[in-house]
């Protein structure tokens, strides 16, 4: 059995792990770190579903082998919620917008987005769209999750407005 | 029977308002609990040898290797099974007519009859090595003939898809009500067609998947499962490994989607049951999306043959069809699934004669079972094409051709003629059907469509309109039970063996349940999909639950409320009347200071020991219901669909979809946007992408989400969704199911707005799906090209502009 | 779906990543990973050894020269997509990315990768046909250039030799002003195309076609450039005579591959349509105010 021993920050923890080299970044997430919320759909990079955000790209898990995460920083569903283990406004619009079904897609739809939104504060409906045309869901028909997207990227703007605005103290 | 009233309540009520769902926290967290997702101590994984051939005899199979290499734990074949799992499945659903009842083994004794049935099941440390051992299997396989066509392997010589079996007709049975000869003999116009469809698979994202685990010092067997019928589940695991059923239990705690395919019982959760009882550890599997793709229930080919005898102001007389469906090798599910399609190609008209031969052939191919829509989606093709058909062919418009047949909703209650698959006459209990379209033609603004037409052929652009009814019976029966408990510490739990993929149950039955004992939901806690829960269950398919399940939590809830009441009177020496029930405490009215909590109830009605209780007092401030249809309830709906159609690529994209959907009361208006949004999702995917293909030795052509195309998020437009709520009178919540509408008309209007924007007289579409190659192939042979061609070269040689 | 065992290496060089590769056998190259991961998941593949090349960051670079860019085999394909310096050199480039898969995959995927992988409906050989790329292949044995005319062998199969690896890609410049189209049928947006085109047209003041450059995918093995058709052309006027021209000689293509899924004479009908539509939009960016 061909190991090697990585190095990497998974949602903000520092771990240093043993790990076959045929292993998956997703298999190393879910089974090694017991992080089940990134999800395996297809194994062949269709899905989407295993999408994760890899020094803030998003990615495949299912298409990075473990070792190729050595000296990363890895975010998962599991690290998108705000520090105080509240929603973040992308996750209560999904709730607000029913943008989840079943819920096995959402991990790579979250990731996805999120890397969205930090690249454009105020995406059009196509933008948004486009976006998740590669995370595959057989529940929702799509169109809450853009709403949701949409819905989130508009607070976040306001807010980013009001920061911005704010008087000096 | 029992109403619900409106405005019954002081509080508002949740019934029919956006409640977001309890469901979602954890899921948007990853906190979900997927069977993958259970962390097991000391669980070993699984993998299956699969068969490479559609047909095929087993000669020897060698598992040395496999068993030596290391980190494999028990390599099982059909031999090493214990005895009472060395048989075939039971049959879920049978039926007299069926002439040779084939279901599946666990594993392969000596004959394969499709790519992808198991063969031999490996556990091992990890499903990496378990692979690596199936790779080590050496079987020696003789090929057989196969049966590929279904048409192809009704005739004489064809090649027996079972060795066993005299011929491929599994049953051939005849519907029919009404006089045929009269029919046509007084018909003065007569349409045939045939068509040819084809729907794939559901793939839900997350595939199937069971854990179990045995306690050998108790002799409990736990299983969770990725599935959508518990107590189906425990009751085949019960005979196939002899075991006692007060030690088996089921569990379905988060489950990626259903669809149908995870509805029947798979050879896999036994095994997985069988290596975590011998080898006491708990072991699991979970399926990939190879072997989804062939070894997971789908829907296959159907010819539909049609005549259609009409009068001269073209109203129907009756309707002839023989239908020929692909039931694939194996027969799980009965003669359900295609049952359902034949009964269902009436829909809203009035059709006064009907005869119906329908023959189920056997293939070489994977199982079958019902998907979204179960047979529906290709009644609807079929029959909305013909009176397309028919339209065209006496100059009517479509619509008006349509209207000219509806069912009115006066004539409801209305008797279709058939026997429905739940063994009942098929009478729909109630509906608007013509307002129904009438809205939804409103909607698109179908009377400017011609004008629309005209002015985007003069910028050379091709759009067409397609619309399509439909009458989906719902609610099945015949039963799934609820039990409503207050517990001690005032909260409300709801009990349910209720399976959810996804629909939100946990939310609607919490809905349902906080109106009647006027509470915040936030008290409620509800369980679902244990079988523990309850003793008995059907399962979630077939848009029932919410019928069924969601009546059980209001009739149960209504007891609970009396009993509370009573006890409430009791306690606090008043009439009954008197009571009120309001956030979790009951008090006197007008004397608010003397009250009792939910809290102080059940722990009075828990009783004390050795006491005997007083008059009018009984035990637990809890109720259990199992509500049971008398038959089913029929939901209807109309899509109507405007397309714009690229003729040179055959692509089309959407301009507008609009969807109105009659599922009586609402519950939840944000979940039943959901299920249309998500069920035409599925449609869209049957219109023009998904193509479940085998060529004619059962081999599958499309084995992976490169060749299978899934509809993505470019591929659904936002639908316009209008709602109607015609009660039924047939349970005291007026609800019928809603999960497959938006599924079942879709790729009817579409491919009949396709056909509307090609706009050829030679041109006539009658198959489903409609990809864009064979849509080129279709407008190719009609001349279409050559003459586009030639009128461009004469352009070009004027000197204009083209 | 899980891979068979192999060894992993790491190079950090190209130097170490060439001695591997001379001296391992049934090794293969782990690039972006988004086509050889998901057929080592399926087992279709079950290489001895995977060689990594992502640490090796020489091979990560685009640089515009005089007269091309270069572009290093392991550039993420989203960096080309996004690079100031493609954009406003090679905007074909740029357009053709607009068509390839999802950012998903654009995130880790390398052009390299696909260059080497020479899918037949991949959009990345065919823009590379149309730039007339040269590519740059390396051993222990020292460099060569192969054109990229040169280099498919047969189907799904550069002409590298085992010892071999890609190290970058040179794309010619067209002048300024220059038009340029992607176009392609895809089933849906982000798949592999079904056919391709990437046109590239040079006009001059009277608006004759100077010099044309157009490539296809989809048809054949490798993609096929319509150097008859770009030769006839010269001289001609942009407008709607070339282009049914153009549209003529693509039906003089004897072999147009075919699968299981579209036939020939599909593919044969998009590339007349495609090949009309990518021309026109070229024309309509070649001329100042338009077509």
């Amino acid at each position: 059995m061909d190991s090697k021993v990585i190095s990497l920050v998974v949602n903000g923890q520092h771990f240093e792990k043993e790990v076959e080299t045929r292993h998956s970044l997703g298999d190393f997430l879910r089974n090694d770190l017991g992080l089940t919320g990134t999800h395996y759909g297809c194994e062949h990079g269709v899905c989407g579903a295993c999408t994760v955000l890899v020094d803030g790209c998003s990615v495949r898990s299912c298409l990075m082998l473990a070792v190729q995460s050595d000296k990363t920083a890895v975010t998962t569903i599991e690290g998108l919620a705000n520090e105080d283990g509240s929603l973040s406004e992308l996750q209560l619009a999904f709730r607000e917008c029913h943008s989840l079904q079943c819920g096995f897609c959402t991990p790579g739809m979250l990731t996805t987005l999120t890397e969205l939104l930090r690249e454009n504060m105020n995406p059009t409906e196509a933008e948004v769209r486009e976006r998740i045309n590669g995370n595959l869901c057989r529940c929702t028909g799509y169109q809450p999750i853009i709403d949701a997207a949409l819905l989130a990227a508009s607070r976040l703007l306001d807010k980013h407005r009001a920061a911005v605005t704010a008087p000096r103290s | 029977m029992d109403r619900l009233p409106i405005n019954h309540l002081e509080r508002p009520a949740y019934i029919g308002k956006r409640v977001h769902r309890s469901e979602d926290r954890a899921l948007l967290m990853g906190q979900g609990q997927f069977v993958d997702d259970l962390k097991l101590p000391q669980v070993l994984f699984s993998a299956l040898l699969r068969s490479p051939h559609g047909h095929a005899r087993i000669n020897t199979i060698d598992v040395t290797n496999a068993r030596a290499l290391k980190g494999v734990h028990a390599v099982y074949l059909y031999s090493d099974l214990p005895e009472s799992a060395r048989r075939r499945l039971p049959m879920s659903i049978p039926n007299p007519l069926i002439r040779h009842v084939m279901t599946q083994e666990l594993l392969a004794s000596s004959e394969v009859c499709y790519v992808g049935e198991p063969v031999a099941f490996v556990v091992a440390e990890s499903r990496y090595v378990a692979e690596d051992a199936c790779l080590l299997i050496d079987v020696d396989y003789d090929i057989l003939g196969a049966a590929g066509d279904p048409l192809a392997a009704l005739e004489k010589d064809a090649s027996l898809a079972h060795t066993s079996a005299k011929d491929n007709l599994i049953a051939q049975l005849p519907l029919s009500y009404g006089d045929m000869d009269q029919a046509f003999a007084k018909a003065t116009h007569c349409v045939e067609e045939k068509f040819w469809q084809n729907r794939g698979s559901a793939h839900p994202m997350e595939g199937r998947g069971y854990a179990a685990e045995y306690h050998a010092v108790t002799g409990q067997l736990t299983i969770w499962s990725s599935g959508q019928t518990p107590h189906l589940e425990k009751k085949t695991i019960v005979d196939m490994l002899a075991w006692d059923p007060e030690r088996l239990r089921i569990i379905h705690n988060d489950v990626g989607g259903g669809f149908g395919p995870k509805a029947i019982f798979y050879p896999e959760q036994a095994l997985v049951a069988i290596a975590a009882w011998q080898l006491q550890r708990p072991v699991k599997w979970i399926e990939d999306r190879r072997e989804h793709f062939v070894s997971s229930s789908q829907e296959r080919d159907q010819y539909w043959e049609m005549r259609l005898a009409l009068d001269a102001q073209g109203k129907i007389l009756g309707l002839k069809l023989v239908m020929t469906h692909d039931n694939g090798a194996y027969l799980q599910w009965g003669v359900i699934l295609p049952y359902i399609g034949v009964t269902t190609t009436p829909g809203p008209y009035v059709v006064p004669a009907m005869d119906v031969t329908l023959r189920m052939v056997c293939t070489n191919k994977g199982p079958t079972s019902p998907v979204r829509g179960a047979g529906r989606p290709q009644a609807v093709f079929a029959m909305e094409r013909m009176m397309d058909r028919a339209a065209r062919m006496l100059g009517i418009d479509r619509a008006e051709m349509r209207r000219r047949n509806f069912v009115q909703p006066e004539q409801m209650p209305y008797a279709v003629g058939f026997i429905y698959r739940d063994g009942k006459p098929m009478i729909y209990d109630s509906g608007d059907y013509p307002k129904c379209q009438k809205m939804a033609l409103e909607q698109i603004n179908y009377a400017g469509f011609a004008a629309r037409k005209a002015a985007a052929r003069k910028e050379g652009r091709y759009i067409g309109i397609g619309m399509a009814n439909f009458v989906e019976g719902t609610g099945l029966g015949p039963f799934e039970g609820a039990t409503v408990r207050i517990q001690q510490n005032g909260r409300v739990g709801i009990l349910t063996a209720v399976s959810s993929q996804g629909q939100g149950h946990k939310t609607t039955f919490a809905q349902i349940c906080a109106d009647q004992l006027g509470i915040p939901m936030e008290m409620i806690d509800v369980i679902v999909a244990d079988t523990n829960a309850m003793s008995m269950g059907i399962g979630t398919f077939a848009c029932r639950i919410t019928v069924t399940a969601g009546n059980s939590v209001y009739l149960a809830a209504k007891a609970v409320r009396t009993k509370i009441e009573r006890l409430a009177a009791f306690l606090l020496e008043c009439k009954t009347e008197e009571v009120e029930v309001k956030d979790g405490i009951t008090y006197v009215r007008g004397s608010p200071e003397r009250c009792k909590t939910f809290s102080e109830l059940a722990r009075v009605a828990q009783g004390i020991p050795g006491f005997s209780f007083p008059e009018g007092v009984t035990n637990g401030l809890e109720d259990t219901q199992y509500f049971s249809p008398t038959q089913a309830a029929y939901c209807n709906g109309t899509a109507a669909v405007e397309i714009e159609l690229d003729r040179d690529t055959g692509q089309m994209r959407f301009l507008k979809y609009v969807m109105v959907h009659d599922a009586g009361r609402i519950i939840n208006p944000l979940i039943v946007d959901g299920q249309i949004q998500g069920g035409a999702a599925h449609g869209i995917g049957n219109a023009t992408l998904e193509w479940m293909r085998y060529d004619d030795q059962g081999q599958p052509i499309t084995t992976n989400f490169g060749e299978y195309l899934l509809p993505g998020a470019g591929d659904v437009p936002r639908l316009d969704m209008l709602h109607l709520e015609s009660l039924s009178p047939l349970n005291p919540l007026g609800v019928k199911g809603v999960g497959e509408g938006g599924t079942i008309p879709a790729a009817a209007a579409i491919i009949a707005a396709i056909d509307d924007a090609i706009d050829d007289p030679n041109v006539f579409l009658k198959e489903a799906p409609m990809p864009p190659p064979r849509l080129f192939e279709i407008m190719r042979d009609a001349g279409i090209y050559e003459r586009e061609r030639q009128t461009r070269m004469a352009v070009v040689k004027a000197g204009l502009r083209t | 779906m899980k891979p068979a065992q192999f060894k992993y290496h790491l190079p950090s060089t190209l130097d170490e990543a060439l001695e591997l590769l001379g001296t391992l056998e049934n090794a293969k190259i782990l690039a972006g990973g988004q086509s050889l991961l998901p057929m080592m998941n399926f087992r279709f593949v079950m290489p001895d050894h995977l060689i990594d090349l992502n640490m090796v960051s020489e091979l990560q670079c685009i640089e515009v020269n005089p007269v091309s860019i270069r572009i290093g085999a392991m550039t993420r394909q989203h960096a080309i997509h996004v690079s100031p310096i493609v954009r406003q050199f090679t905007p074909l480039v740029v357009e053709a990315y607009d068509n390839v898969s999802h950012r998903q995959i654009r995130n880790r995927g390398t052009y390299g990768g696909s260059l080497c992988h020479l899918d037949p409906s991949s959009e990345q050989p065919c823009f590379t046909a149309a730039l007339d790329g040269v590519i740059v292949v390396a051993s222990r044995r020292g460099n060569r250039e192969i054109p990229i005319a040169e280099w498919a062998a047969m189907y799904m199969t550069p002409s590298i030799e085992t010892d071999e690896l890609m190290t970058g890609v040179r794309l010619a410049i067209w002048p300024p002003g220059h038009g340029w189209c992607f176009e392609e049928y895809a089933r849906r947006h982000g798949d592999y195309a079904i056919v391709g085109v990437a046109v590239l047209v040079l006009l001059n003041e009277a608006r004759h076609i100077k010099r044309l450059s157009v490539a296809i995918c989809g048809i054949d093995a490798a993609p096929v450039r319509l150097t008859r058709a770009e030769e006839e052309l010269v001289g001609h006027e942009a407008g709607d005579e070339a282009i049914n021209r153009i549209c003529e000689i693509t039906k003089t293509i004897e072999n147009v591959m075919e699968d299981a899924h579209h036939s020939a004479d599909y593919r044969r009908h998009l590339m007349q349509v495609l090949t009309g539509r990518a021309m026109r939009k070229a024309f309509d960016r070649a001329i100042p105010g338009g077509f």
